[in-house]
């Protein structure tokens, strides 16, 4: 690893000031000092902005809003009673993630930050866009069966590897920032970019921006009865997700009144689609339209290499966690998350 | 009746209990000193700059950027690296692999050593190395089984299968009512021991000690003489435990090479310690398998023919094929029988031995392919196999020494309720609306034996001490072979002290082949024996001895005490018989090893069979194993405890194979994208459930003295077909390659 | 430019100070700095859990916390959780049930289920199956792991009832 600076700031604004171009924020670690161990990243300046305070508290809005500070731990959130009655599907996309190891270290924040799991770019041998700016991308035609299928382009073909961010964006989080140029709210659906023509600019942050809060309307709880967070994997614990979807409905009167699905593993963010959604509102709740409009959802998508599973296997994990949703949230966290297994693991 | 039983009032006080892990309070509290625990003053640190090319040439290193970097002491390179007594590119003696270090600038597989960086400390090597910053000539890889054109290995040696073939293959297969004609593959897999390679050098003269994981300690200590231009003596060992070794710490790599050059070369102690993607390279692998398998029967079920042909890749540089079609030997009773063996050369690592190799690889596509030909047949799978069972090794028509298989089958089938399986596939759900699905295969494994000596000791105060350089990698050796030699002296466990684990006791062979419990224990059951027969001369030929005149096989030793066979109240103590002799220790030798009029008379294997209930999502084909249940024979049992462990843990190794591992190489370049433990997936404690353990009592008065076969690595037989065949059976889809994974059974949805 | 830092750790209730890289992983620190050497690196990219131990009452994995980070923290080891004289109930567990092959993964094993079972005293073979999921047995002894830490939760649950 390459000789670095390393700074405990006292404050936010302390923090924001001590960074420069080439610095990196440390929350948890768990992403970044992996990067740095492959040489992939190779910040001269590291600022632990870990015990920063006051950004480590779950709080109730006036308006009946939940604001989540950046640096509670992903076990503190999902385990917190209130937080996850209101938001089951993402306590349950955080208990699904990582290990228990990890989800102690990791913060709300560093998972948004969290970077792409593409093998092309962890490995500073290979070509990445990502890493460095015109650099080529490695994975085009390489080993790609973990890469997207939507939102991509020949400049960068990376997923956004992320469970908690999907139920986020189904639930319209707003990402509340500051920065040199001061504080700002910056909605979900906008906070991580495709890659376009600047896939090394991986979110709408600024340089030196950094994230204070993540915030929940009163109207994201409000599908709590009904909203499920399902993930496929590669084995039973302990894996990134091939696809996940997160979906959150609100029904009166046996009809739905919103519907809210966005799917993970697919893309550079996760994947929401207003047309599939509107599809489904006024309707009663049907497995049908559950595929139909999971079909809408991967209309746009097209293999960037050996991926094409994906398309089909994204439509139906669309359609499952509807389905569950629409069933009602589970009464209890499933002792294996997000799994399909869920309570019968062992039985 | 057997010379087991003739030997019992030997036996029964240690072996066959459960005794707990003499290691347990070592390996709970951390006190176990694994070889990069070890920390000598004035150490150096070196990490080895792995090539990023799979195939070319190193054209420049920055040595100077290196050097620069705070810390750095040396950066050894071909261009400085100091001489070896040994070529590394020759094959001095058996398990001698060729390897890297730095012989030339050549490049033949991605993650070979190209130069070592030696630091004060760990920080500052692994940067210096980073900042090598190599540069390279390189060429177009050769990859995969398609790679390069096969060729046909020639045939004995480790590694070298050959073909074999047994009865008038075409006439089986025109005999046939029947046929299946099937291509199964399997990919790299690495042994990835929890442990990485590591070791701590530490040279004082022309003597080196060597704080290494080792599966086979004095030949090792041969080996790196040979290599360093010394003799064998001047060579100290210390492997007390190994984080699990597989089969890669049975071979010397190019990096521990450099590190105990290093040492050399600067007069200081040098660690070692392999990072994970460094696993991906010097220390051998499993390598892929193509194997095409004939079957066919006759109107009766029985199998006219069984012909099996394997395709696997080695490197250019060296030849380890592996021996999967071999799997096809010794188990089923078919008319005519081929195993037929090819290599395609690739620029990967040289692939060496891996947990049941061969027969891991060999099994999972004869089990699958027995499960095909006999929903072909229409019959129930474990009735074909049963149609087709062998009482005398087919092909050569050798008794088996023991074969408790048809009991394993019984035992096992019960145990899981195999009874009433429908033999089409997608019949069954569960309650969640689950696909549920059954399938079993057969477990064999050849019960080899190496070669062993042991020395025991009893002492004036009526204790024992024996020794032997045997290698515990997690198996129980302490344990176990503590146990055999307690009981060879006749000695509780407390009044022995069992000494392993060093260079400087005697050789215990290898810790492979699922052979050390019978090679190391059957020399110390030996050397034991001896001892007690020259106690028993002291004692029975002394007229002031109870024992007198009773001669040796007129006595049993139990419980540190000498007996008349005859009369159990005629006895006395190796304590008092040791001191009225004068008190000089009383010391055996033994050896075991198996001749080759034992090898010819009998055909030794370990049986077993395992039953699989698999679990699959009907639309999105998550797959579970939910149920694993093996029953297994393989002779004597020395510690249940140890053995039940060995057997789990092999049936998840074929949990893991079956489902999960699977080195991916990016065919342009030819490295490996998934070389750490978050790509590389092994399963995970979620991964398991409702796993059983039957061992099935089995007699062997044939295999060696103990009657012991092995148990460490049957359990992946069998098993990795048992749940391919499961799968089948839940979903239809026939998934004729391995790893089984989500978007094989999407695509045959 | 990345001058050493003065780090105060407490490891297993003693205080440790040492000047230390920012760059360097508490993993090392506690290995080739204190010559602490039960926890083990198996993969150095926190998949494998040997690394495991406890900070500031939390499992962590320590080859992914630079020291610095852990400045001022209170660590606790395998060494920490009992000794041969003085086996915490887990260890003894793992023993006599043979929740070990190799040995190697063993100490993060342990030292993960200490706070698996603080944060759970009754867990179901679920529990410890999911919770245990960031320690990998290659040997691989999963049933014994589970077998010991269902065990010693009852044990843990039964003395604590008996003290109550």
């Amino acid at each position: 690893m390459n000789l670095f600076d390393y700074l405990r700031p006292a404050s936010v604004s302390d923090a924001i000031a001590a960074w420069q171009p080439g610095a990196a924020y440390l929350g948890g670690g768990t992403n970044l000092v992996d990067l740095m161990k492959t040489g992939a990243l190779q910040p001269g300046k590291v600022i632990d902005i870990a015990r920063l305070p006051g950004l480590d508290r779950i709080e109730s809005l006036p308006d009946g809003g939940t604001r989540i500070g950046a640096l509670v731990k992903n076990s503190v959130l999902a385990g917190d009673p209130d937080f996850a009655a209101a938001f089951p599907m993402i306590a349950e996309a955080l208990a699904s993630g990582a290990s228990g190891q990890l989800r102690n270290a990791a913060t709300l924040g560093g998972n948004l930050m969290q970077r792409t799991r593409c093998v092309y770019f962890q490995d500073p041998h290979s070509a990445c866009n990502r890493r460095e700016s015109g650099n080529g991308c490695g994975a085009l035609g390489g080993d790609t069966q973990n890469h997207a299928v939507l939102g991509w382009n020949d400049a960068c073909i990376a997923t956004n590897p992320s469970d908690l961010c999907v139920p986020l964006a189904a639930l319209d989080a707003v990402v509340e920032t500051q920065g040199p140029n001061g504080r700002r709210d910056i909605a979900f659906a906008d906070f991580h970019r495709l890659p376009g023509d600047t896939p090394e600019r991986e979110t709408a942050l600024e340089p030196g921006e950094l994230i204070l809060a993540v915030r929940l309307s009163s109207n994201a709880a409000a599908s709590y009865q009904n909203s499920r967070y399902l993930k496929l994997r590669e084995r039973t614990s302990f894996a990134f997700a091939l696809v996940s979807a997160a979906a959150a409905l609100q029904l009166k009167d046996g009809r739905i009144t919103e519907a809210r699905l966005a799917i993970g593993g697919v893309a550079a963010k996760p994947w929401r689609v207003p047309a599939a959604e509107a599809l489904m509102l006024g309707q009663p709740p049907d497995t049908d339209l559950f595929r139909r409009a999971a079909a809408v959802a991967l209309e746009d998508a097209t293999p960037s290499g050996n991926n094409g599973y994906k398309i089909d296997l994204a439509r139906r994990i669309a359609a499952r966690s509807l389905a569950l949703a629409a069933a009602g949230t589970p009464t209890r966290m499933p002792a294996l998350p997000a799994s399909v297994f869920g309570e019968s693991a062992h039985v | 009746m057997s010379d087991i039983l003739a030997l019992a009032p030997r036996f029964g006080s240690n072996s066959g209990q459960s005794l707990t892990r003499r290691d347990g309070v070592a390996k709970v509290t951390g006190t176990a000193t694994f070889a990069a625990d070890n920390h000598p003053d004035g150490l150096l640190y070196a990490v080895y700059v792995p090539a990023t090319i799979a195939r070319g040439t190193v054209t420049h290193l920055d040595v100077a950027a290196a050097k620069a970097h705070p810390g750095v002491v040396e950066v050894i390179t071909p261009e400085n690296r100091p001489p070896l007594a040994g070529d590394p590119d020759s094959k001095p003696f058996m398990f001698a692999f060729r390897f890297e270090a730095l012989q030339n600038n050549t490049v033949r597989y991605a993650n070979q050593p190209i130069a070592l960086v030696l630091a004060e400390t760990f920080e500052a090597a692994t940067e210096g190395a980073r900042l090598l910053n190599p540069l390279y000539d390189a060429q177009q890889p050769r990859m995969g089984l398609d790679g390069d054109a096969p060729f046909t290995p020639e045939s004995g040696g480790l590694g070298l299968p050959g073909t074999t073939v047994h009865g008038d293959i075409d006439a089986g297969h025109a005999a046939s009512a029947q046929d299946i004609d099937v291509t199964y593959e399997t990919p790299e897999q690495y042994h990835n021991a929890m442990e990485t390679h590591a070791v701590v050098a530490q040279w004082n003269g022309d003597h080196v000690t060597l704080d290494i994981p080792s599966q086979a300690i004095v030949m090792q200590r041969g080996a790196f003489g040979y290599y360093f231009g010394i003799p064998p003596e001047n060579v100290t060992i210390r492997s007390p435990y190994l984080g699990g070794g597989f089969g890669s710490k049975a071979i010397i790599n190019g990096p521990q090479i450099l590190a105990i050059l290093a040492a050399r070369m600067t007069g200081r102690p040098v660690k070692l310690m392999l990072s994970r993607d460094q696993m991906f390279g010097p220390s051998g692998h499993r390598g892929a398998t193509r194997q095409r398998l004939r079957i066919g029967i006759d109107t009766d079920h029985r199998m006219t023919v069984l012909d099996h042909n394997s395709l696997a890749t080695t490197s250019t540089f060296d030849t380890f094929v592996e021996s999967a079609a071999n799997a096809s030997q010794g188990l089923y009773a078919a008319g005519a029988l081929r195993s037929a063996h090819q290599g395609v050369r690739i620029d990967a690592g040289t692939p060496g031995p891996v947990r049941a190799p061969g027969e891991a690889p060999g099994s999972a596509a004869l089990e699958c392919a027995m499960d095909e030909m006999a929903y072909k047949a229409g019959i129930d799978p474990l009735e074909f196999r049963l149609k087709n069972y062998a009482e005398t090794e087919p092909g050569t028509g050798k008794p088996y020494s023991s074969k408790a298989l048809r009991d394993c089958y019984a035992q096992g089938a019960a145990r899981f309720g195999w009874a009433g399986r429908p033999l089409a596939p997608r019949q069954m759900t569960d309650e969640n609306g689950m696909l549920v699905g059954w399938g079993m295969g057969t477990a064999l494994f050849a019960a080899p034996m190496f070669a062993a000596q042991a020395r025991a000791v009893l002492r004036p105060d009526g204790t024992g001490l024996v020794e032997t350089a045997a290698s515990d990698m997690g198996q129980g050796a302490w344990t176990a072979l503590a146990q055999i030699a307690a009981d060879s002296l006749g000695l509780p466990m407390d009044r022995i002290e069992f000494r392993s684990g060093t260079s400087d006791l005697p050789d215990a062979g290898i810790a492979g082949g699922s052979a050390h419990t019978a090679t190391a224990g059957g020399a110390l059951h030996a050397a034991g024996t001896d001892a007690i027969r020259r106690l028993a001369e002291l004692a029975t030929g002394d007229p002031d001895s109870p024992l007198y005149g009773a001669g040796n096989a007129g006595v049993i030793a139990r419980d540190g005490r000498l007996h008349a066979r005859d009369d159990d109240t005629r006895s006395e103590s190796f304590a008092d018989i040791i001191t009225r002799a004068g008190g000089a220790e009383v010391e055996g030798k033994g050896s075991a090893s198996r001749t080759a009029e034992a090898s010819a008379a009998h055909a030794m294997y370990s049986h077993g069979a395992v039953f699989a209930e698999v679990k699959v999502d009907p639309d999105l084909f998550q797959i579970r194993v939910t149920r694993l249940v093996g029953a297994f024979a393989a002779g004597r049992i020395i510690n249940p405890k140890l053995t039940e462990s060995q057997l789990m843990g092999g049936m998840i190794w074929g949990i893991s194979f079956a489902l999960h591992e699977e080195a991916r190489f990016d065919q342009r370049t030819g490295r490996i994208m998934n070389a750490d433990l978050a790509g590389y997936h092994i399963p995970v404690n979620a991964d398991v459930s409702g796993l059983e353990v039957i061992t099935v009592h089995e007699d062997d008065p044939h295999v060696n003295p103990l009657g012991i076969k092995g148990v460490g690595e049957i359990g992946i037989t069998g098993t990795v077909g048992a749940i391919g065949n499961a799968i089948w059976h839940a979903t239809g889809t026939r998934v004729r390659h391995f790893p089984i994974r989500i978007p094989d059974l999407l695509t045959g949805a | 430019m990345s001058k050493k830092m003065q780090i105060t750790l407490t490891v297993n209730g003693e205080t440790q100070e040492l000047l230390a890289e920012p760059r360097e992983l508490l993993i090392y620190v506690l290995r080739e700095r204190l010559n602490i050497t039960g926890p083990h690196v198996g993969c150095e990219t926190s998949h494998c859990g040997a690394c495991t131990v406890t900070m500031d009452g939390k499992s962590v994995k320590s080859c992914t916390v630079f020291a610095a980070q852990a400045n001022g923290a209170e660590i606790t080891t395998i060494e920490g959780i009992g000794s041969p004289d003085s086996l915490h109930v887990l260890q003894n567990a793992f023993r006599e049930h043979h929740g070990l092959q190799c040995g190697f993964c063993t100490p993060g094993m342990i030292t993960r289920a200490t706070k698996l079972l603080e944060d759970n005293p009754n867990p179901t073979e679920e529990d410890v199956r999911f919770g245990m999921a960031g320690n990998l047995c290659r040997c691989t002894g999963y049933q014994n792991i589970v077998k010991s830490v269902l065990a010693a939760a009852t044990e843990l649950s039964a003395a604590k009832e008996a003290a109550e």
